[in-house]
């Protein structure tokens, strides 16, 4: 149907591409910059550049479906009465009540609490929805602080300090006025339909002397019951991994550049940050050096897919990893069945990424309640549930062939990579050598 | 059935002995009652996430967070206090006799903060419905992204006042260095008087005159992204 113009000798520009143009066409005609939802989507770096070793002669594998494979873990048991036991290490990431629907909310939690493992509140407060189906529900404490209260602190499972995302290090939550319906607005106590910009830094504390304190205080008003988490956004790893452990962290999310966001600038979104790949040993150097690794637990995420990205990130040292954007997909994101729908919002199934518009024809990113209400959040809890365990059953496929009876037990050494970059980011040979770009061989 | 304590049993918690986990401990068990803690010197995280009608009276400075995310307590610092006095407090009061450091009652939706001294920087920074009285000065950015609640200041206010401020209102006696980004200043009309009287009793300053005090608010520009504000973002 379509005319390719290459066919005819034409040659499209790599600089000047086609999205590229459109964006120069876009901004010269709105005066305003582009601001949309989903994580980077540019080719970058990642656990597909990474291949494992499986069991042959120097290593046994184990027998699929017959010997066991361990996929547990306990989240938070460095000072918290009472640690989060999960049967997967696969989480779902925070993602506000306000940039998804109440529906969603609940589905995201019945689908978790089937697979046994945790959900996570975001920027907007805790819904009675997501506390019903929430087995184990950790609570986001934020800059903004919408709709935060120490009832809810109580009710909570895990506290979550966000000091930043992936998606966007060093920037605020953004919320347009579309989906600041009276609900989203009275839990934010904002006015109805402003375009809300949160704050990109917390109210009451600056730097990690500060943040030891704020741990202390969320501790002393849970009586020390229940795990603290710091989530941060991955650039200097390193350093702000080794900062967090110090100023009392129970558990570091660490949200690579790929990772998820319900609205934020496209140019913040794709030049800011780091590679979930290239974050995740720094991070784990940084526990390792502090002596901490597997006491405080590292929590990885940022365009996690399948069983794979798990066992790799679980390979390199994760204790659990948290998906967003997957879980939405899960639910019914991007479905071909509403391909007609995005095609009248300007975009196509594949490619729908303006959860700030909240239009969304699968009824997910959204306060319109006749869209939200084409979610049935049993329905699209069971399809998470079911891609939870598809991703553990992937992890445990591959590590069993790694000869490994517990996720856990996947290392470095089980890994190789296939391109240079991934080799020096990952700090593991490059495939059929054992050379490490930078490693002093 | 729970036996009545009589509210004239004062507990006292020597922090020179206690720890301050011994107090809050004992703080989130009670019901009701006085409470005196003594030897404070400076500590944080004093008699934070309170959820009952105490009475407790802190002798001395207290550091950071104190009486943080308070609910129905009543708790008077008889020193001066370190960074988030009253953080997030969702009701009840708090009395600082003396200063309060930075982001005294930030986040906070509900209940009264009183300063008898000053505040600094960020005073009632993203409040969210609670009322603030200072009785002496606050410092830059103070009522920064406010967004619901009264902020009272009867000294001066400095730089960059209600910064990107949403709905709080915003009262000052004395000298405002600057007013922030979209905040402007507004007409004192009867309500806004009788806000201010309300303000000053609850607080028991009896002896300010409400018609000296001048009102300050939201313009409301920056509430939707529009190109020719974008020097403001
Ligand atoms: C719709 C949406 C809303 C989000 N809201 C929040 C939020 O409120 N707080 C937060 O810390 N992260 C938020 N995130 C980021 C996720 O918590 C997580 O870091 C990210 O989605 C992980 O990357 P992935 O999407 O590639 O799995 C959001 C992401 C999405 C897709």
């Amino acid at each position: 149907m379509y005319d390719d113009p290459s066919a005819r000798g034409l040659r499209e520009s790599a600089t000047f591409d086609r999205a590229t143009i459109h964006a120069i066409q876009r901004a010269a005609e709105t005066g305003v910059y582009d601001i949309r939802g989903w994580g980077a989507k540019r080719r970058l770096p990642h656990f597909d550049d990474l291949l494992f070793l499986g069991a042959s002669m120097s290593r046994y594998p184990l027998e699929g479906y017959r010997e066991r494979c361990g996929t547990d873990v306990v989240l938070g048991d460095r000072h918290a009465t009472f640690p989060l036991h999960l049967d997967t290490p696969v989480t779902i990431a925070g993602m506000s009540f306000g940039a998804l629907s109440g529906r969603a909310k609940e589905a995201l939690g019945r689908g978790a609490s089937d697979a046994g493992t945790s959900t996570t509140t975001g920027d907007g407060g805790m819904t009675p929805e997501e506390r019903g189906q929430s087995k184990h529900l950790v609570y986001q404490y934020l800059p903004s602080r919408y709709g935060m209260n120490p009832d809810d602190l109580r009710k909570a499972d895990a506290i979550e300090v966000v000091l930043g995302q992936g998606a966007k290090p060093g920037g605020g939550g953004m919320l347009l006025g579309q989906k600041i319906t009276e609900r989203v607005a009275g839990m934010r106590t904002l006015p109805v339909g402003v375009d809300q910009r949160s704050a990109c830094r917390h109210p009451d504390w600056t730097g990690p002397d500060d943040l030891e304190i704020k741990i202390r205080e969320l501790r002393e008003i849970t009586d020390w019951e229940k795990p603290v988490y710091v989530k941060i956004g991955a650039t200097r790893t390193y350093y702000d991994v080794k900062l967090a452990a110090k100023a009392g962290a129970d558990v570091i999310v660490v949200d690579g550049m790929q990772g998820g966001t319900a609205a934020t600038q496209d140019v913040f979104i794709e030049h800011v940050g780091i590679p979930t790949l290239a974050a995740l040993p720094q991070a784990v150097r940084a526990l390792q050096e502090e002596g901490l690794h597997r006491k405080v637990q590292l929590i990885v995420s940022g365009g996690i897919r399948s069983g794979a990205d798990v066992a790799k990130c679980m390979a390199l040292g994760a204790d659990a990893v948290a998906i967003g954007t997957a879980a939405l997909i899960a639910l019914g994101d991007n479905h071909p069945k509403w391909e007609a729908e995005y095609r009248e919002l300007g975009s196509a199934a594949g490619y729908y990424d303006d959860f700030q518009a909240g239009r969304d024809p699968a009824g997910i990113s959204t306060q319109d309640e006749e869209l939200a209400a084409r979610l049935d959040p049993v329905e699209g809890g069971r399809r998470l549930a079911n891609y939870l365990r598809v991703m553990t059953m992937e992890a445990q496929t591959i590590a069993r062939a790694c000869g490994k009876a517990h996720l856990h037990h996947l290392e470095p050494e089980d890994l190789v990579a296939l391109t240079i970059e991934a080799s020096a980011m990952a700090r593991v040979p490059l495939a059929g050598t054992d050379w490490i770009p930078g490693a002093g061989r | 059935m729970a036996t009545m304590t009589t509210p004239a049993v004062t507990t006292t918690v020597d922090l020179s002995v206690q720890s301050v986990r011994d107090l809050n401990s004992a703080l989130h068990k009670a019901r009701e009652g006085s409470w005196h803690v003594t030897r404070p010197d400076g500590a944080h995280n004093l008699a934070v996430g309170l959820d009952a009608p105490l009475d407790v009276r802190i002798d001395g400075h207290a550091g950071y967070y104190c009486a943080g995310m308070n609910q129905h307590a009543t708790v008077t610092v008889h020193g001066n206090t370190g960074v988030g006095t009253a953080e997030n407090m969702m009701s009840g009061t708090v009395r600082v006799r003396g200063n309060a450091s930075q982001s005294a009652g930030a986040t906070a939706h509900g209940g009264l903060l009183v300063v008898e001294g000053d505040a600094a920087a960020r005073c009632g920074i993203s409040m969210k419905g609670v009322d603030i009285v200072v009785g002496g000065s606050v410092g830059h950015m103070s009522a920064f992204m406010g967004q619901a609640g009264r902020l009272l200041v009867c000294g001066d206010a400095g730089d960059a006042l209600g910064d990107s401020l949403y709905e709080a209102r915003i009262y000052v006696r004395g000298r405002v260095k600057s007013l922030g980004a979209d905040c402007v200043e507004k007409e004192m009309r009867g309500e806004h008087l009788e806000d201010v009287r309300e303000l000053l009793t609850a607080a028991a300053f009896t002896d300010i005159d409400p018609s000296e005090f001048r009102r300050y608010g939201s313009a409301r520009a920056l509430y939707h992204f529009d190109v020719d504000n974008s020097s403001a973002y």
